[in-house]
């Protein structure tokens, strides 16, 4: 994991004594709301519903023991003991006292963490695939890429008032577990015909208002010119992407107003200017790949008899291993879920004392590392297969060890009304409500992969658009209301879900879902997935039942 | 008025000519439409000539002319409009531009830093009393992560 240098550090220290002055100047009344706005945007810093909103940055979503620990100090100290990890691998306070961000800020600083860019219009954390480094499909760590990008994005003099946000995400495997066909700018490693590894560039994907799957605008990109592709396609972004509009500011919106043709000629002709005269160079990459070097795992891992007698004995543990763990590369190991699905608690919330107990688990048997899912769940990513059944033991004690893993119950829910100032409608609340009608876990082991998104208004912070199920709080005449879409996926089949009909009514909404289930249930084909019915008979099947029980 | 170059107050010598003024003697800056339209004329000029560009300009259109201009003025319209930190980057980046490039309108003093590391090296305050916050946040970070022109 990156540790940082001399320069990191300064620089986040640096900025916590700006945010402190900016924060101080507006209190005093010096800093117009307009300027103070736009300033602690920048720093993360939200005005909500009921307080400010910190969004602390998780660098494409890794974590030591240490920073986890900070975060449940900041929960206990600063907010109301709890935190929420969001679908962009970041981490939020939803209760923090405004003259107090400063310090907080501060005491991330500490831990090597910062809130820098994530929100405002500008560049964003930089995501990646939660099993990066791990995982059997990998082509390369994308890890270290995210870092040179974590670093050049971070305070970019030229990039920092953009037409609107700009989010890039890295994938290093086959399977693309980041969504890079609906970020801003989708990177992806790839393997040319010579064997040499560099980078598939996607542009112009998004979901938010007008979903759009991306486009292909370089099959494939040197390494060493990664820096300088991606400064021609933000600059071309910043002189011409809209302004006049923030709903069609994105560079989805040029990329398909200018069609991508000429968009992409006007990339290529200013990075032709630039490409030679800012190369990444092999040692920096080398250097950087240092920092993520591999664990030192234990040789004999696989040797371990204990794992497979406690699957054969403790069904419950078995049911946790199938769902919870992912395969990992090195033989005897694998790679654990922490479930923050649990049925009567928020998606994605989690308590000072999980995350104190989180730390501690990372530290005696994960080489004290954790990682945030874009599935708003954490993975202890090296976990000895031995070791599995007492990690098992005490999540369990935890309430970490929902065996649903990918399943109906583990879904992504923005915070909705009940928090957020731009919600139409509750999310949360359903949420629940769909938990205790899915309250049979040989059911939703029965149902299997399946992807529910609930976001409570159009800006779709929940990905509602790209999941198996997609549910979108709307308000109509000051009633919440909730449209369902049946078929999208963010991952290499990517796909934007298709409406199921006119939205239904708050009282509603889990009932449709119950009966979108016992569709499939009973018309699926042999080992057929949700996902794979639905894009084999469309969503008539699922329409007229849904339909006919109103 | 006085005004912050190369890190320092001084006084401005510059006047200012709205589109509708006549031409003063001395060193003067136009609106970069004025310029388009009369740069014959403004060329006989017995003073140094700017011209100032907004959001909306496209500074490849004076590349050509830069040898003869020793100011630019980017004229923020908003200081969201981040539009002229790239038309900075270019003039400098691209067009090895050496004269003065200063900022004016409606920018703010929390913005500095960024506009100086991308060629920026005048600023001219809304009121006399931003002079000492824009010297202090040019000093705001003492380490950078990407290059730029500074």
């Amino acid at each position: 994991m990156y540790q940082y240098t001399n320069t990191d550090q300064t620089l986040v220290d640096e900025r916590v004594a700006q945010f402190r002055r900016q924060t101080e100047q507006y209190l005093k009344g010096e800093l117009s709301e307009d300027h103070y706005r736009a300033l602690r945007l920048r720093n993360g810093v939200y005005i909500q519903t009921h307080a400010p909103l910190l969004r602390v940055a998780g660098p494409y979503g890794l974590l030591n023991s240490k920073q986890v620990r900070m975060l449940a100090h900041i929960a206990r100290n600063y907010d109301k003991n709890y935190c929420h990890f969001t679908t962009r691998q970041n981490i939020q306070f939803n209760w923090p006292k405004l003259e107090q961000i400063p310090d907080i800020l501060a005491e991330l600083a500490s831990v090597q963490m910062h809130s820098i860019q994530t929100s405002g219009n500008c560049m964003r954390n930089t995501t990646s695939d939660h099993l990066a480094g791990v995982c059997v499909d990998e082509i390369e760590d994308p890890r270290p890429y995210c870092e040179i990008i974590r670093q050049w994005t971070t305070l970019h003099p030229e990039f920092d008032y953009l037409p609107r946000k700009f989010k890039i995400a890295v994938s290093g495997a086959l399977h693309d577990r980041a969504a890079t066909q609906f970020h801003d700018v989708g990177l992806h490693l790839v393997k040319n015909a010579e064997g040499e590894v560099g980078f598939k560039v996607i542009v112009g994907g998004g979901l938010g208002r007008t979903p759009i799957i991306g486009q292909i605008i370089k099959p494939f990109l040197e390494k060493k010119h990664l820096l300088s592709y991606l400064e021609a396609v933000l600059r071309i972004y910043n002189l011409y992407g809209r302004r006049d509009n923030k709903y069609k500011a994105r560079i989805k919106i040029l990329v398909k107003e200018s069609s991508l043709a000429k968009f992409s000629a006007l990339v290529e002709k200013e990075w032709l200017l630039l490409k030679d005269t800012n190369e990444l160079i092999a040692e920096r990459i080398e250097a950087m790949c240092a920092q993520f070097s591999m664990p030192a795992y234990d040789d004999l891992a696989e040797a371990d008899q204990s794992f497979a007698e406690h699957q054969s004995t403790n069904q419950a543990f078995a049911t946790w291993v199938k769902h919870n763990t992912a395969d990992h590369k090195v033989s005897g190991y694998r790679a654990a879920f922490v479930s923050l699905k649990a049925p009567d608690s928020p998606p994605g919330d989690m308590t000072d004392e999980q995350l104190d107990a989180v730390a501690d688990l990372a530290d005696a048997y994960s080489f004290g590392e954790i990682r945030a899912t874009h599935r708003q769940n954490l993975i202890l990513a090296d976990i000895k297969q031995a070791d599995l059944f007492p990690l098992w033991q005490k999540l369990l004690e935890l309430k970490l060890a929902t065996p649903n893993i990918g399943t109906a119950t583990d879904m992504i829910c923005c915070p909705g009304l009940d928090f957020c100032s731009l919600a139409n409608a509750g999310s949360i609340g359903i949420a629940k409500e769909i938990n205790e009608a899915l309250d049979d876990m040989d059911y939703i082991h029965d149902i299997g992969d399946l992807k529910i998104n609930m976001s409570g208004c159009m800006n779709g912070c929940a990905h509602q658009s790209v999941g198996h199920i997609g549910i979108l709080g709307v308000d109509k005449k000051g009633t919440e209301w909730y449209q369902l879409t049946l078929g999208g996926s963010s991952e290499n089949n990517a796909a934007i879900g298709e409406r199921l009909g006119p939205a239904v009514a708050k009282d509603q909404v889990t009932k449709a879902v119950v009966t979108i289930l016992d569709v499939y249930i009973k018309q699926r084909q042999e080992e057929e997935s949700f996902l794979d019915m639905v894009n084999r008979v469309g969503i008539t099947p699922f329409k007229e039942q849904v339909y006919a029980t109103h | 008025m006085q005004l912050i170059k190369d890190q320092k107050i001084i006084d401005n010598t510059w006047q200012y000519i709205a589109d509708n003024d006549e031409l003063k003697a001395g060193d003067i800056s136009v609106s970069y439409a004025r310029w388009q339209n009369d740069k014959q004329s403004l060329s006989a000029h017995d003073g140094k000539l700017g011209v100032r560009i907004s959001s909306e300009d496209n500074v490849d259109a004076i590349a050509d002319d830069l040898e003869r201009l020793q100011l630019i003025e980017l004229d923020f319209p908003d200081f969201a409009d981040g539009r002229l930190f790239s038309q900075a980057w270019l003039l400098r980046g691209r067009y090895d531009y050496q004269g003065e490039i200063r900022a004016i309108g409606q920018y703010i003093p929390d913005q500095v830093f960024y506009l100086a590391r991308v060629g920026v090296n005048a600023f001219c305050p809304k009121a006399s009393e931003e002079l000492s916050g824009i010297i202090n946040n040019l000093k705001d970070f003492t380490v950078k992560y990407q290059s730029s022109i500074n």
